[in-house]
């Protein structure tokens, strides 16, 4: 099992490690160190590696990675889920997940890990069980706790933990009652150069937020279940009374939580909400290119289309761009050669353009690749796949919540060839 | 740095809000004498503070292992926060503070027993992690009691503790019973407890492959699927991991299980989804095709691997290593998914590289322009690597998918114009494999090629573009000015290219032989003469000597027709791919190697092995096979697999010598060195020895050489017998583009005889005249065992030689060669007299006959039964062992007819316990027909005597080592059966010879 953890900056320093079995030494990053150098990029160092004794597995979250190291046949995906779940507590404790953060708050962290794994086993890893047993630090309990001597670590045994349904503490109490659900859809696609989609899918998940009072049991419908092709729950759904009637029943967890995701894929047709009509060229002679965007609606289901930005990674022999945008505003970052265009809402009538010429180091050969267009956007109050809730019921508790739902849909991996 | 301190501190006063950045403002000289102090104050609050700091210290790796005493002091407090940091420091420094650590003992005892379970559980669990000798004497009570607790979060926390334990002293965990109380935790009534009980059990069983721990049977099966849905997603991954390893029954069951995983495939944790997969993917294989469940099953298990592919790209990239097993194993369940595997450009790379992989696997003609039409996209991308890899899925797709080999050399051709240096190259390497698959097809594009011929850097690159040239040299007008612009800087080159310049330009000289007769000469001598390389050296003789002694003979080696390329060159090893399946998730998957080839400290692990189909009846361990092979039923000839067993047959040949019944092996310290070599594969080195000088290739007495002046090009006192030796093992050169010059397996003993003229001749010796009696072939290595390679075989003696006749079939995907073969020690000294003559490279569905001549110096050792061999074969691919009985009948020599006088001396000389008798039924020969019958396997009569109608034969034979045996069979007439006696001064070898009676008698 997981036998010790390394976080380690970008720059490649140790700042904190913890072994639950025997003591590993540093030295062991030095294999990764070796590939992470060789990659460059931090998002392409290879997260499952092999040394003489040990495997390394990491991610990278955050400008950080958390290197686990492991001596025995374990299943990877079992460390990395947990490594983005350490990752995803650090993040839910503290606000962030960085390096200072974690500096800051090292003793809290250390009793963080404990709890989270024995002997490489995980042990307590819902946020609201570590809740109840390390609290999160904030300003008034430090005032109190300096105060009083009262400590920040519980001292029962969270309710949870063995219960039925451990993701939920009992005794929960509030004097607003209140359930909300935000669907939030991103399209991933691509499409080539003449507009064709060669790929789309949807990735969809359903956050709840639930501040209700006591055991509350919940059923959620959809107007159309059938669109979902495969989906994931949170542990609290009943998997059985989706097979059979399609509808989500459950003893929601306390606060935020992700209760469902699912996928539409590309089998189904997805709905591309905008065009794009792009021509990029450069010049055999002369060390130019031309550049000349168009982004119009297309399928968006009578939305506005809002938050909308092009980026495009240029060849590394642009130098410069000298462009026009009728809307909006663009900047071509000349180290990372990233040009972005912040477009902002689509106005059907006047479509936004961006025109103009890009110059090349002089002598410099025609670039070999054509950069691809990452198209970002945002469409509020639309499931871009058409999935409506039709209604929440809420049994067990005799209180009448407030209910709501939100929809949003978002560009995820959106990217246009030329 | 004092004053900014003493700053925080006064902030901290107003309640200002402070962090733990605090602690590390104290790194001022006498930091740890001032702790002290604040340890010991007499305020709680300042205690904690204090320890915090100490923690905060440690945690950054300064050492403060000086204050273990007076932190160990705080832990007696009812504050269950410090009392946990306390914890966390003693676990840190208890290692280099043992004795130290002894003191905290009686708290953690007392813990053990207080009311509050979190208290109770942690004192265990801390206990645990405390890795002190001294320590865990002391925690064998509060353990025991802490695994029957009522509490379930305490057995839980105890369940792991007991891996703990073991982790440090597994002695004592065996001697406690823990194990026992470990399992009986899996049929608790707490999911979580169960879980727990399963992965301290799974990991300790990782340390103990033999033993049999996790014993599953239906009723703790139905625990542990009922544990499922109730426990964590941790929970569930041990539980479905465990499962895993489960044979079901039958189908039904098999079906029942399947049933209840299935949810799994919905859950939000990853690890869970595909752990699910492993299990389902596994017992999927009992299931009968035209059920309508394994329809179902098939089409649920396609959404969640495809959901995986959204996650992190960490998890994407485990994810598809996997799919790209599944894919291979189950190619229907994703074959309408191709888009999922698209790349996109920001993925990194490599998720991109795996990606590009599995889209291959996937195309056919019905997706092959999608795909295509991506793959050339690809082939425009910024990083190398990936465009690189797209190139050759090109060249891929075109041998994958016959009727897309156009498009796709079109699709390559248009990459070449791109003039882009490294897809040139890619390009060029590619459509080599497509000119071997589609031989005469695509030829009109060399012209093309030949334009880049000066842009090419790279040796692989350089060495397709020199095969292309070689290959159609008749049609290119100017292959000789090609070839010979590449030797000029011969010497340069890598390997590689220099071998197949040789090979190219023989080709060329024996399609063009009036221009190139200077060129085929120069490259000749270079290779020969002026190149250290002993591949290069080796091929260079023989294409000379070909060339000078049958230019005919030459012609068919060299421009023999060559195989066609199999249709997926990068597909794993069925037999592997099927270990790997029952592997899904884990880092063997990832590796796609099997858990034994690089898991550090798992000596045996066993290999696992998918369950077979309900219907078909061939179960994968069929207990004939296991027999046959004779390793189920030899207990020290037990044959583990792979790896370690090089050690084990090593170990035996250097273990003192058993007691024999021959006369002590003859010192042959050359068949060691032999048995070594051949056993590391190192044989390379033994052609390059610089103490043996290579033969020389030429036969000055040969009459047909007209066009090669007869040179000598090195010292001409080598024999030719020699050269015959070397000849006589190595397969045909000429055949195999680009195949590493064979290793040819060193001769044991004398060389074999005769030159060149083997290398034409297949099979020599099989066809002998038979007089003793051979037993049919059987099946002594199964392909399953052997990555595909079969081998059938039997003894016999022919023409007072014993010899091993051998089947090799190549039940695998992909050409083997490089045969050699090595046996252990055996009970009559047994060795192979010569190397094995395999000669061609057995294609994939082919094969051949081997007749192997066996002498009887080797090593000596008692094998029990007595007439098991121990045989290792070694191929391209692999080391493989089995071992196979022999029907002692083959060691009995032709002059084993006694004196009649010295018969009888002997029969009384021997004493009566030495007698044993066995009867023979149900034979129905007469005293004469069976007298001859037994001739015939050297077994001799000597006397014949009639008493009452019953015939008693009087019979001698001798053993290859000295060992005579006498016998009387009594035969009546009228009744079948017969009995014989047996007397010999050797007891153990009478059971194998009573074998030989009845298989000679009775066929």
């Amino acid at each position: 099992m997981i036998h010790s953890l390394f976080l380690i900056n970008h720059s490649g320093d140790i700042f904190l490690e913890k072994h639950w079995k025997s003591v590993i030494s540093r030295s062991v990053c030095d294999y990764f160190f070796e590939v992470k150098e060789k990659a460059v990029d931090p998002e392409n160092v290879p997260p499952v590696l092999q040394t003489p004794h040990h495997y390394l597995i990491s991610i990278y979250r955050g400008k950080l990675f958390f290197l686990s190291v492991v001596q025995t046949e374990v299943p990877p995906l079992f460390v990395i889920e947990f490594l983005h779940r350490v990752a995803d507590t650090f993040q839910d404790y503290f606000g962030e997940c960085s390096e200072g953060v974690i500096k800051d708050n090292l003793v809290t962290v250390y009793e963080l890990l404990e709890e989270m794994l024995d002997n490489g086993f995980p042990l307590a890893t819902e946020s609201n069980v570590l809740k109840e047993m390390i609290r999160p630090p904030n300003i008034l309990r430090s005032v109190v706790n300096t105060l009083t001597g009262g400590s920040n670590v519980g001292d029962t045994l969270p309710t949870g933990q063995l219960s039925n349904v451990p993701w939920r503490r009992a005794g929960v109490k509030y004097t607003n009652n209140e359930a909300y659900f935000d669907v939030v859809e991103e399209i991933d696609a691509i499409l080539d150069k003449s507009g064709t989609t060669v790929f789309a899918e949807i990735q969809g998940v359903v956050e709840a937020c639930v501040r209700l009072t006591g055991m509350p049991d919940l059923t959620l419908s959809f107007m159309n279940p059938r669109l979902l092709d495969d989906m994931s729950f949170h542990p609290c759904v009943r998997f059985k009374r989706w097979e059979s009637e399609r509808v989500l029943s459950f003893i929601p967890p306390d606060g935020n939580f992700t209760l469902m995701t699912y996928h539409v894929s590309s089998q189904n047709l997805v709905a591309i909400p905008v065009y794009v009509k792009q021509n990029i060229n450069f010049f055999e002679t002369g060390s130019c290119g031309r550049l000349d965007i168009t982004i119009g609606p297309k399928q968006n289901m009578g939305k506005t289309v809002e938050g909308l930005m092009v980026t495009i990674h240029m060849p590394k022999v642009v130098l410069s761009a000298n462009l026009t945008a009728t809307q909006g505003n663009y900047t071509y970052d000349l180290t990372t050669k990233v040009l972005v265009w912040d477009i902002g809402k689509l106005n059907p009538q006047k479509l936004p353009n961006l025109r103009g010429s890009l110059s090349m180091q002089a002598g410099a050969p025609k670039p070999e690749e054509n950069p691809s267009l990452n198209i970002d956007l945002k469409i509020q109050q639309l499931a871009i796949s058409g999935l409506k809730v039709s209604r929440l019921d809420m049994y067990g508790e005799k209180y009448k919540p407030f209910k709501g739902v939100k929809y949003l849909t978002k560009a995820g991996k959106f990217q246009v060839r030329t | 740095m004092q004053e900014w301190a003493n700053q925080l501190c006064e902030n901290r006063q107003f309640g200002s809000k402070m962090t733990d950045s605090k602690y590390f403002t104290t790194t001022k000289k006498g930091e740890i004498f001032e702790l002290k102090a604040e340890l010991n104050s007499d305020k709680k609050e300042k205690k904690k503070e204090a320890v915090k700091k100490v923690i905060a210290s440690m945690t950054v790796g300064k050492d403060v292992s000086a204050l273990f005493p007076d932190v160990v002091n705080c832990m007696q407090t009812d504050n269950l926060e410090l009392k946990k940091l306390v914890y966390l420091y003693l676990m840190n420094y208890a290692k280099s503070q043992p004795d130290m650590a002894i003191m905290a003992v009686n708290t953690f005892v007392k813990d053990c027993e207080d009311p509050n379970p979190l208290i109770r559980a942690l004192a265990v669990r801390t206990m645990g992690c405390i890795r002190v000798d001294k320590i865990t004497e002391y925690l064998c009570e509060p353990l025991r009691k802490c695994l029957k607790d009522e509490d379930p979060y305490v057995r839980k926390t105890a369940a792991v503790c007991v891996a703990k334990l073991h982790d440090i002293n597994a002695q004592l965990v065996e001697d406690q019973g823990f194990l026992d109380t470990l399992k009986d935790l899996i049929s608790d009534s707490n999911p979580m407890v169960v879980a727990n009980a399963v992965a301290a059990l799974s990991e300790i069983a990782e340390s103990h492959p033999n033993s049999n721990l996790l014993d599953l049977n239906p009723q703790t099966i139905n625990k542990l699927l009922t544990a499922l849905n109730e426990c964590t997603e941790w929970g569930q991954i041990f539980i479905l991991d465990c499962l895993a390893n489960y044979t079901p029954r039958d189908d039904r069951e098999s079906q029942s299980i399947c049933e209840r995983v299935t949810p799994r495939l919905s859950h939000a944790n990853s690890a869970v989804v595909l752990s699910a997969v492993k299990v389902l993917m596994k017992f999927m294989e009992m299931l009968p095709k035209d059920l309508d469940y394994y329809g179902t099953l098939l089409k649920k298990l396609a959404p969640p691997l495809v959901t995986l592919l959204s996650a992190e790209p960490e998890l994407q990239y485990v994810a598809l290593r996997n799919i790209n097993l599944i894919v291979q194993r189950r190619p229907e369940i994703l074959k309408h998914e191709m888009k999922v595997f698209f790349v996109k450009y920001n993925d990194p790379i490599y998720v991109k590289l795996e990606k590009l992989d599995i889209m291959i696997r996937l195309a056919s003609q019905a997706n092959i322009a999608q795909v295509l039409a991506e793959l050339k996209e690809y082939a425009t991308e910024v990083d190398v690597d990936f465009v690189r890899k797209a190139v050759r899925a090109i060249g891929r797709c075109a041998i994958k998918v016959e009727q897309s080999a156009e498009r796709c050399v079109s699709t390559l051709l248009d990459l070449i114009q791109t003039k882009v240096n490294y897809v040139v190259q890619e390009a060029i390497v590619v459509i080599k494999d497509i000119f071997r698959k589609y031989p005469n097809k695509y030829e009109s594009v060399i012209a093309t090629l030949c334009e880049n011929l000066d842009s090419l850097d790279e040796p692989e690159a350089r060495a397709a573009m020199i095969w292309i040239v070689g290959e159609y040299a008749e049609r290119i007008d100017n292959a000789d000015e090609l070839l010979e612009s590449f030797l000029e800087g011969f010497h340069d080159e890598s390997t590689q290219v220099q071998l197949q310049l040789l090979t190219a330009i023989v080709k060329l000289f024996l399609k063009k032989p009036t221009e190139t007769q200077e060129l085929v000469q120069q490259v000749l001598s270079l290779a020969t003469q002026d190149s250290d390389n002993p591949d290069l050296r080796d091929r260079g003789y023989i294409y000379w000597r070909l060339l000078s002694t049958d230019p005919v003979a030459a012609k068919e080696v060299v421009l023999a027709e060559k195989p066609l390329i199999s249709e997926e060159t990068d597909l794993i090893e069925p037999t592997l791919l099927e270990e790997l399946i029952c592997h899904i998730g884990t880092l063997a998957s990832v590796y796609h190697k099997p858990p034994s080839a690089f898991v550090e400290g798992s000596r045996g692990v066993q290999h696992k092995r998918l369950p077979g189909s309900a219907g078909s009846g061939e179960s994968v361990e069929s207990p004939d096979t296991g027999s046959a092979a004779g390793v189920s039923d030899a207990p020290p000839a037990v044959i583990p697999s792979q790896g370690d067993l090089l050690g084990d047959l090593l170990n035996l040949d250097l273990a003192p010598p058993a007691t024999t019944t021959g006369p002590p092996p003859p010192t042959s310290s050359g068949m060691q060195m032999g048995a070594m070599d051949l056993l590391g594969g190192g044989l390379d080195s033994l052609m390059g020895d610089e103490s043996e000088p290579p033969p020389i290739p030429l036969r000055t007495d040969t009459p047909q050489s007209p066009q090669l002046p007869h040179q000598s090009p090195s010292p001409p006192d080598y024999s030719p017998t020699e050269l015959g030796g070397d000849l006589g093992g190595s397969p045909a050169m000429g055949a195999g583009f680009g195949a590493p010059p064979a290793a040819m397996p060193a001769s044991f003993n004398a060389p074999v005889s005769g030159g060149l003229d083997d290398l034409f001749d297949l099979g020599g010796g099989v066809g002998m005249p038979s007089g003793a009696y051979s037993p049919p072939k059987s099946i002594w290595l199964p392909a399953m065992k052997a990555k595909g390679l079969e081998i059938s075989g039997t003894f016999a003696r022919r023409a007072g030689v014993v010899q091993m006749e051998m089947t090799l079939t190549n039940k695998a995907m992909s050409v083997m060669t490089d045969f050699a073969i090595q046996f252990n020690r055996n009970s009559f000294g047994l060795a192979p007299a010569g190397p094995l003559q395999v000669l061609t490279p057995v294609s994939p569905n082919q094969s051949i006959e081997v007749a192997l001549p066996l002498n009887t110096v080797g090593p000596v050792m008692k094998m029990e039964p007595l007439n098991n061999l121990q045989v290792a074969v070694k191929n391209n691919i692999d080391v493989f062992y089995f071992s196979c009985q022999y029907p002692i009948s083959m060691l009995f020599v032709e002059d084993g007819k006694m004196e009649r006088q010295v018969f009888l001396a002997t029969w009384k000389d021997i004493p009566n316990d030495n007698e044993s008798q066995f009867q023979i039924k149900d034979c129905h020969l007469s005293s004469d027909a069976a007298s001859s019958k037994l001739q015939g396997s050297n077994i001799f009569t000597i006397a014949k005597r009639t008493v009452d109608g019953q015939d008693m034969l009087y019979q001698s034979t001798k053993l290859t080592n000295g060992i005579w045996v006498l016998a009387e069979l009594r035969v009546q007439a009228g009744n079948p059966n017969y009995t014989v006696s047996l007397k010999c001064r050797a007891p153990e070898v009478a059971q194998c010879v009573f074998q030989s009676y009845e298989a000679v008698l009775k066929n």
